[in-house]
C-alpha cells in the first residue's frame, strides 16, 4: 500500500471519533520512517488537498480536508 | 457616536501609557470616514465591534474567542491563525477575524514605503488594527476574513517580495537584534545569520511537524537585547574569549568626569560625582575588576560577560577580538509547565557563514525532539524529562565545567566507563568486603 494510501485509511478510519490528529500520531503508522520521511508524506498529501491543517495558533494538527469543524460552520464564506 | 458605551475600557485611556484604546478607536474613526475612500473588504465597523467585544470580555471577565480554526493560505500550515468570537450577532464585523504574522525584517528594519504598502494591504483588506510586533517578533495583522487571505499573501509576496511568519507547531519567525549594523557591542553579524537561517529553514517554518512551537533568537552579545535567554528555545548570544580591552586614559577621563557615565543615559537627575569604585568594581558580580586610583585592571578568567563595565564605560572598555556566541537551549514562557530560562548548551562557538556548525547543533536537537517529545512539549521540557545528559549525548557534544552552574548542583553528568580514558573496573565482591549492603 502506498503511503499516502497508510495515512489515508488511518484517518478514515478514525474520522468517526476524531477529525485533528498530531504529527507524531502519524510516526505511529511508519515505525520504519524517520520524522522527516513521515512529513514529506503528509506534506504531499497537504499539496494535493487530500488533508489540511488545523492551528489553535501555538499548536498544528493534520486532519482529512472537509472533515470536522470549518469555517462554514462558523458562518463564514 | 460611539457604536457601543465602553467604560471599562475607557478606564485604560486614563493612565501615562500610550493606550490600544485610543489607538482603536482612532482607526474605527478614520475607517468611518474613509479619506482614501477604500472598497473595504471587510466590515467598516471591525474596530468598533472589536471595542465593543473587549468591553464584554472586560465585563464578564472570560474570553469571548473561539479556539482556533482552519485557515491558512494554500501549502502552508503556519503564519494564518483562526479567530472566531461566540458572540456574532452583537459583534457582526469581528465574528471572522483573523490573525496574520508577517515576517519582519531581521534587525525590524523599515524603509517608510515598506510601512505604507503594509498598511495600505491591511486598511483595504483587513481591520487596519496591526501590532508593531507580536512577542515573537512578527508584524501582526488582527483582523480578517477567510477570502482575504490568499489575497493579502499574494501581494506580500509578489508586491513587497514578503513572507508569513510561523505560527502552531513550527519554527517560530527568527529574531535578531540591530547586531553590527548601529551596535558597537555586536559580537558576530545577527541580523545575516537570522536571515540565513530563516532562508535554509523554510521548510520548518512554514511545514509544521515538531512536537510544539520551536523559536531562535540571536543575540549580539549578552546585553540580550531580543531576551534570547529568557524567549527561545534556541538562544544564540555574542561572547567573546581574550580580555575586555581597556583604554586606561579614557577610564582616567571617566573618573575625572570628562565622560558622562551610560553613555548619558539616566541623566534625568543629578547622580552625583561618578564613583567607579561604587558604581563599577562593587557591581562586578564575580569580582573580577580592581581600580588603584589610577589603573583598572580585569581577571579575564573570572569575567561572566555581564556587560555591566562596557556599558557604564564604553569609551574606555570594549568587548574582546576572539568573538563568537554561547548557545543556550529550553528557554520558555509558563505554559504546559513552568517558565524556564535557557541551558548553556555550547559555551563558545565561532559564528560565520554559512554557519554549518551551529546548524549541525539545530538538526540534532531538532531529530532527537521531533522523535522523543511529547505532543506540546517544548524542548526545554524534553531536556528536563530526559535529562541534559541526553541532550548532550544527541548533539555530541562533550560535558564541559562551563555547563555546570555550580558544583554538586546541578550534577546532570554521569560519565559512562567508554567515556573516561582507561575505563574502570570495579570488583563488586572486594566493593561489598568494604561495604555492607
Amino acid at each position: 500500500m502506498a503511503d499516502e494510501d497508510v495515512v489515508l485509511d488511518f484517518l478514515k478510519g478514525k474520522s468517526a471519533a476524531k477529525s485533528k490528529f498530531y504529527f507524531k500520531d502519524f510516526l505511529a503508522l511508519f515505525p520504519d520512517k524517520g520524522p522527516r520521511e513521515v512529513k514529506k508524506v503528509l506534506t504531499k498529501l497537504v499539496n494535493e488537498e487530500k488533508l489540511e491543517f488545523w492551528s489553535s495558533g501555538s499548536t498544528t494538527m493534520y486532519g482529512l480536508k472537509g472533515a470536522g469543524k470549518q469555517a462554514h460552520t462558523e458562518g463564514e464564506e | 457616536m460611539a457604536k457601543f458605551q465602553t467604560p471599562l475600557l475607557d478606564q485604560l485611556e486614563s493612565g501615562p501609557w500610550p493606550s490600544f484604546v485610543s489607538d482603536i478607536k482612532q482607526e474605527a474613526e478614520s475607517r468611518a470616514k474613509n479619506p482614501n475612500g477604500l472598497d473595504y473588504q471587510i466590515p467598516v465597523d471591525a474596530p468598533e465591534d472589536l471595542l465593543g467585544l473587549v468591553e464584554l470580555s472586560y465585563r464578564d471577565k472570560e474570553t469571548h474567542w473561539k479556539h482556533g480554526g482552519i485557515v491558512g493560505v494554500f501549502g502552508y500550515g503556519g503564519g494564518v491563525i483562526g479567530r472566531y468570537c461566540d458572540r456574532p450577532e452583537e459583534f457582526p464585523g469581528v465574528a471572522h477575524f483573523h490573525t496574520m504574522r508577517i515576517n519582519q525584517p531581521a534587525g525590524k528594519y523599515y524603509t517608510t514605503d515598506f510601512l505604507r504598502q503594509l498598511c495600505d494591504i491591511w486598511d483595504l483588506r483587513g481591520s487596519g488594527i496591526l501590532n508593531m510586533h507580536g512577542s515573537t517578533g512578527d508584524i501582526v495583522f488582527l483582523g480578517t476574513q477567510t477570502p482575504q487571505l490568499e489575497e493579502i499573501f499574494w501581494e506580500l509576496t509578489h508586491k513587497m517580495n514578503n513572507d508569513l511568519g510561523g505560527s502552531g507547531s513550527n519554527l517560530r519567525t527568527p529574531a535578531a537584534c540591530v547586531g553590527m549594523s548601529r551596535c558597537e557591542f555586536a559580537c558576530y553579524n545577527t541580523q545575516d545569520i537570522c536571515y540565513q537561517l530563516t532562508q535554509d529553514y523554510q521548510d520548518e517554518l512554514h511545514r509544521p511537524a515538531f512536537p510544539y512551537k520551536f523559536k531562535f533568537k540571536f543575540d549580539g552579545c549578552p546585553n540580550g537585547c531580543v531576551c534570547a535567554m529568557a524567549r527561545s528555545d534556541f538562544a544564540v548570544i555574542g561572547t567573546w574569549k581574550d580580555d575586555i580591552k581597556i583604554d586606561q586614559e579614557k577610564v582616567k577621563a571617566y573618573v575625572a568626569g570628562e565622560f558622562k557615565p551610560n553613555a548619558g543615559a539616566h541623566a534625568g537627575r543629578d547622580w552625583g560625582k561618578f564613583d567607579i569604585q561604587k558604581e563599577v568594581v562593587d557591581l562586578c558580580p564575580s569580582h573580577c575588576m580592581s581600580w588603584d586610583g589610577s589603573k583598572l585592571s580585569i581577571k579575564t578568567s573570572d569575567c561572566v560577560r555581564c556587560m555591566h563595565c562596557i556599558n557604564t564605560m564604553p569609551r574606555a572598555l570594549h568587548i574582546g577580538d576572539e568573538r563568537g556566541a554561547s548557545i543556550l537551549v529550553g528557554a520558555k514562557a509558563p505554559v504546559v509547565e513552568g517558565a524556564q530560562m535557557g541551558s548553556l548548551l555550547v559555551p563558545f562557538v565561532p559564528v560565520e557563514a554559512p554557519y554549518d556548525e551551529i546548524k549541525e547543533i539545530i538538526e540534532n536537537i531538532w531529530d532527537w525532539w521531533m522523535e522523543e517529545g511529547k505532543n506540546r512539549e517544548r524542548v526545554g521540557e524534553t531536556m528536563k524529562r530526559l535529562s541534559f545528559q541526553k541532550l548532550l549525548e544527541v548533539t555530541g557534544i562533550e560535558a564541559q565545567p562551563q555547563q555546570v552552574r555550580s558544583p554538586r548542583a546541578n550534577p546532570f553528568i554521569f560519565f559512562k566507563e567508554e567515556e573516561v580514558p582507561g575505563g574502570w573496573t570495579r570488583d563488586i565482591n572486594k566493593f561489598r568486603e568494604r561495604h555492607q549492603r
